[in-house]
């Protein structure tokens, strides 16, 4: 790998090491990529209604000529705003790493600890198959359980790329309530999980974590790897998105808005308890439930209901239950649970009655 | 010479082995590859983030899914 320093000393000024010669490329560069963005952005829905309505000739109004056009704006909008999104958080948070995380939260007290341990969650990366050796490695560590609950939950709840779409889609205050609900959950819950002493649960190995050696890479090799991760974390989350839309344009073409309004709408106040309690066994990756987010608002649903059953979808995962289950013990489980269902609902309502 | 890859077996885990059997095609004398598992034995590296690639006992990468190409510079360098 060239150094850009070295290809353009001879023409600029000395340049520190690491910086390039010439900032104002990599500024005209990023300017280039908004402007890019920012054009096919507005060529979306122009685009879409000739695909469907000139391409395929389908009929605007009806049900499947509106779930086509509503599948192909989507899924094209969806995967520009996906692409730019991963890439520029990627890029923006690899300073921060489940190492920096331990060592930042080593040594704090409850209350301060949740509060660090649920701000950290939010940014930094989550995999459900680190979940266990992250668990461990910060139980081990000596790291409170409830401050380790805290991020735990925090984590996979709020999704960077989720609040950045949702901020797309709904709105700064959408977004800010999603982020505040989901750090106030994970605190609170993991508070009480540490008031309630069930540190038994916990399946102990008596190993410290060490360090593994953070290896220092250039801006260049780390663009790259954000490009590289932007690329599998699409793969990975590309067909969950398609499926989150197709559910999207199910519901947008063939639902009638009665039927919604009527039963999730303002008025019923058993709304949110019932999405949340179907939302359990369900489980979709953020990106993917923001389409049907978006669907079932535009079908009616209260903005607090779609938010509580947007939140019990990805914060309640079976598939990240059952790694779990290999390191905590099924009562714990069962009370990590009932909290975040219980926080749901009770966000569900707050929100309807603030929205 | 004996890679490690540690993880649970999700994607990430599999696709990193994958990776790794690519990168020690053909090779002589042949790498042996070990997938390790179990948890207990994972917990033992000390680490935070799976998957993860070990030679000889030593942590290299953890917590992605190195290309074959990253892979092979391991186990040359």
């Amino acid at each position: 790998m060239k150094p850009e320093t070295t290809r353009h000393a001879a023409k600029t000024l000395p340049a520190h090491e690491g910086r390039p010669a010439r900032p104002w490329g990599r500024y005209g560069l990023v300017a280039a990529g908004i402007a890019a963005f920012v054009l096919v952005y507005r060529a979306l829905q122009p685009v879409a209604d000739w695909l469907t309505y000139d391409l395929m000739r389908l009929t605007p109004k009806t049900h499947l000529g509106d779930a086509a056009n509503f599948f192909v704006y989507d899924t094209a909008k969806i995967f520009l705003l996906l692409t730019t999104i991963i890439y520029a958080v990627t890029l923006l948070r690899q300073s921060f790493s489940p190492q920096r995380v331990r060592r930042a939260l080593g040594g704090r007290r409850e209350g301060v600890g949740n509060i660090m341990a649920a701000g950290l969650g939010v940014v930094t990366p989550f995999c459900s198959c680190s979940a266990c050796p992250l668990f461990i490695g910060f139980v081990e560590s000596g790291i409170p359980l409830g401050v380790t609950f805290s991020f735990l939950i925090s984590s996979p709840l709020v999704n960077e790329i989720a609040l950045v779409m949702l901020y797309a889609m709904f709105g700064i205050k959408v977004a800010a309530l999603y982020l505040g609900a989901g750090m106030a959950t994970a605190v609170v819950g993991g508070l009480a999980i540490g008031r309630m002493g069930l540190e038994d649960q916990v399946q102990r190995f008596g190993v410290a974590v060490a360090d593994v050696e953070e290896e220092r890479v250039s801006l260049h090799q780390r663009s790259r790897e954000a490009w590289e991760h932007t690329q599998q974390l699409l793969r990975k989350v590309g067909p969950w998105v398609i499926v989150g839309i197709g559910v999207g344009a199910a519901i947008h073409g063939y639902v009638p808005v009665d039927l919604v309004a009527r039963h999730a709408g303002r008025g019923n106040l058993w709304a949110v308890p019932i999405a949340v309690l179907i939302a359990l066994p369900l489980y979709s990756n953020a990106a993917g439930m923001v389409p049907i987010a978006q669907a079932l608002f535009a079908k009616g649903m209260a903005m607090g209901t779609v938010l509580a059953f947007f939140m019990a979808v990805v914060g309640l995962s079976l598939p990240e239950f059952i790694i779990l289950k290999q390191v905590i013990r099924p009562k714990l489980l069962a009370v990590f649970a009932g909290i975040l269902t219980l926080s749901f609902i009770a966000f569900g309502y707050l929100f309807n009655a603030v929205l | 010479m004996k890679l490690q890859i540690l993880g649970t077996g999700c994607a990430k885990c599999k696709q990193l082995l994958a990776n790794a059997e690519q990168a020690i095609a053909g090779l002589d004398p042949p790498i042996e590859i070990e997938k390790i598992e179990d948890l207990r034995e994972i917990v033992k590296f000390r680490l935070l983030t799976t998957p993860a690639l070990a030679v000889d006992g030593v942590v290299k990468a953890a917590g992605r899914v190195l290309s074959p190409d990253e892979i092979k510079k391991l186990i040359a360098g």
